[in-house]
Order: C-alpha cells, then sequence, then structure tokens
C-alpha cells in the first residue's frame, strides 16, 4: 500500500517536472519587464518579443533556452552568412576529442556547429592552436572568460551544461577504481 | 499513513510549490543581452541594448565577429555614431538598406538609464568571468 502511494507521488514528480521543463520553464520576459529596456521607451512598441520569436524554436534548457545549433541543422533559421560577396564561407566537419586523461567524460569538440556559427579565423590561431594537444585547456581560464569561455558561458550555452561537451563516456575500467 | 510518509509528502508539497513559485517570477534580460552606455547617457540618450538573439536569428556570429570585425569582449569596441552613420559597427546594416537606418534612435537607444555597460541576462553562466 505504501509503496504503491510512493510510487504515484514519485509518477506525478516525474510528470510535473516534464511538464515544467516542457511548458513553465521556458518563459521569456516581457521586453517593458526585462530590467535592461526602460519600459517608457518608445522602441517596446515596436521591437520584436523574445517569446514571439524563440517559442517557435527547438527547446534546450540554459541560455536563451532555444538549441540554436539544431535552429539552423532543422531549417527553421537561416541567419545570413557574409555581407560581402567576396567573403569565403567555410564549414568543417570534423570532430576533435579532448581531455583525454582527465577525470570527467572526455569532450568531443565538433567543428560543424561550430563554422556553422563561426569563421576559423574567430578561434584560429589567437585562441586555440590548430595543431591537436598544443593547446593547454583549462575550467578555470573558461570561467574567467578566457578559450571556449570567450563564448560558452556568455552567448552561447552556459558552462553550467557540462554534459553537452563532456559528452563521451570513459571506458569502464577507470571507474570503480579506488581514489 | 506513517509519519515518515507525511514529511516526505509535505516536503514534496513545498518542492512544487517552489518550483511553481521560481516558475512563475518572469525571468531577467534575455541571455546574451549586451548593455552600451560608455557615452549614451553623457550624450543625453537612453543607453544602447543590442540583443544577441534577435541578432542571431538573421545573422550567424561570423557576419559581425569576423566581417565587420566586432571584438568579442563587452566594451573592447569603441563604437561612435559618427562612425556607424560612416557605415562602420552597426552602420554595416543599419543603413536603411539591410535594416533600420542610425536616424531611428529609439529604436537601439531604448535602455533603462543608469545601467553600466556590459553582458546581461538569465539562465546562467554569471561567474566570475570577465564578460
Amino acid at each position: 500500500m505504501l509503496s504503491r502511494a510512493l510510487r504515484l507521488i514519485a509518477m506525478l514528480l516525474l510528470i510535473a517536472d516534464a511538464v515544467l521543463a516542457a511548458e513553465v520553464v521556458r518563459r521569456w520576459a516581457p521586453l517593458a519587464q526585462d530590467g535592461v529596456h526602460d519600459p517608457k521607451s518608445p522602441a517596446l512598441k515596436l521591437l520584436q518579443e523574445p517569446r514571439e520569436a524563440l517559442s517557435a524554436l527547438p527547446p534546450v534548457a540554459g541560455g536563451n533556452q532555444v538549441d540554436w545549433v539544431q535552429a539552423i541543422e532543422q531549417g527553421r533559421i537561416n541567419p545570413r552568412t557574409n555581407i560581402f560577396p567576396e567573403t569565403r564561407v567555410r564549414l568543417l566537419e570534423s570532430d576533435v576529442l579532448l581531455n583525454l586523461r582527465g577525470s570527467t567524460p572526455i569532450v568531443r569538440f565538433p567543428h560543424r556547429p561550430h563554422t556553422l556559427w563561426l569563421d576559423c579565423g574567430n578561434c584560429h590561431e589567437h585562441l586555440f592552436k590548430s595543431r591537436a594537444g598544443a593547446n593547454k585547456l583549462s575550467m578555470d581560464a573558461m570561467l574567467q572568460g578566457e578559450q571556449c569561455g570567450v563564448c560558452h558561458g556568455a552567448v552561447s550555452f552556459p558552462l553550467t551544461e557540462c554534459n553537452r561537451c563532456h559528452s563521451v563516456p570513459r571506458a569502464k575500467p577507470a571507474q570503480g577504481k579506488a581514489r | 499513513m506513517s509519519r515518515k510518509t507525511m514529511t516526505r509528502r509535505r516536503l514534496i508539497r513545498i518542492c512544487v510549490t517552489l518550483a511553481f513559485a521560481l516558475a512563475a517570477f518572469p525571468a531577467p534580460a534575455e541571455y546574451a543581452d549586451v548593455v552600451l552606455n560608455k557615452r549614451s547617457e553623457k550624450e543625453g540618450v537612453r543607453p544602447v541594448v543590442f540583443s544577441h538573439w534577435f541578432h542571431r536569428i538573421r545573422f550567424r556570429c561570423k557576419v559581425c565577429h569576423f566581417e565587420l570585425g566586432f571584438k568579442m569582449r563587452a566594451g573592447a569596441n569603441d563604437v561612435l555614431m559618427a562612425d556607424i552613420i560612416d557605415g562602420k559597427f552597426c552602420g554595416m546594416c543599419h543603413n536603411n538598406n539591410i535594416a533600420w537606418g542610425a536616424d531611428r534612435c529609439d529604436l537601439c537607444h531604448s535602455g533603462r538609464p543608469g545601467l553600466k555597460s556590459g553582458i546581461y541576462g538569465g539562465h546562467q553562466t554569471l561567474g566570475p568571468g570577465r564578460w
């Protein structure tokens, strides 16, 4: 009897959680109440509201609550790639595995979603050297707004979304080892 | 019903209420909103609110941060109205051709008076970083 009641509560909680995650948590403050726009500004009658634009785009936790890469991949948006006709629009598909000897899951850095948005020159060579293993990466530096943290944490998905980068589990034997 | 279940139920009820209460408050500014107020208020206009989400739907990062040369650090770009009118920085698009022109002051200068320049917005990360 007791366990059945508990199971029911757990189920209701799961449903409530799913509802919260799907509906209630995806909220965008109206411009007039977002704390940065002046409610008295005449622009508020003309500017697009975040809800109007963002609620139609693929959902994700954190940031604008929009999976911006999927928004392009699914063809929901097709933002301009260049203003000057002579600009070369470059796309790179290769993945790079990072953090191979760390204790957290391995990082898979995919060039494709990054080059869908950015040019090679936005990161190379001043932020990251192109040779694998040549960059000494540190979460501490990223949290200070350096390396990946130039964008992640400020404009692209936040650093609290650990698993989106640390996405490759390590081989079993490494776990279970005494520390 | 045992005491343990009662406490557990009470706890769950508190959690759910808290979750709904939190969800009822609208988030602050949209993630990656940038306020520019190095000169605006000194010149007698409202600060500028630049919304990354609004621009990102229409342009990829590389257009402004590669082609137009906007540095990726709040405060690192010295944006002058004279340059914008000359077609530099925002003026690359805000020219009454691609987007509204520099004569529509209020549309960009729409920020709350007194705001400091920098990155605003909810949904994390607001850590120790220098954005």
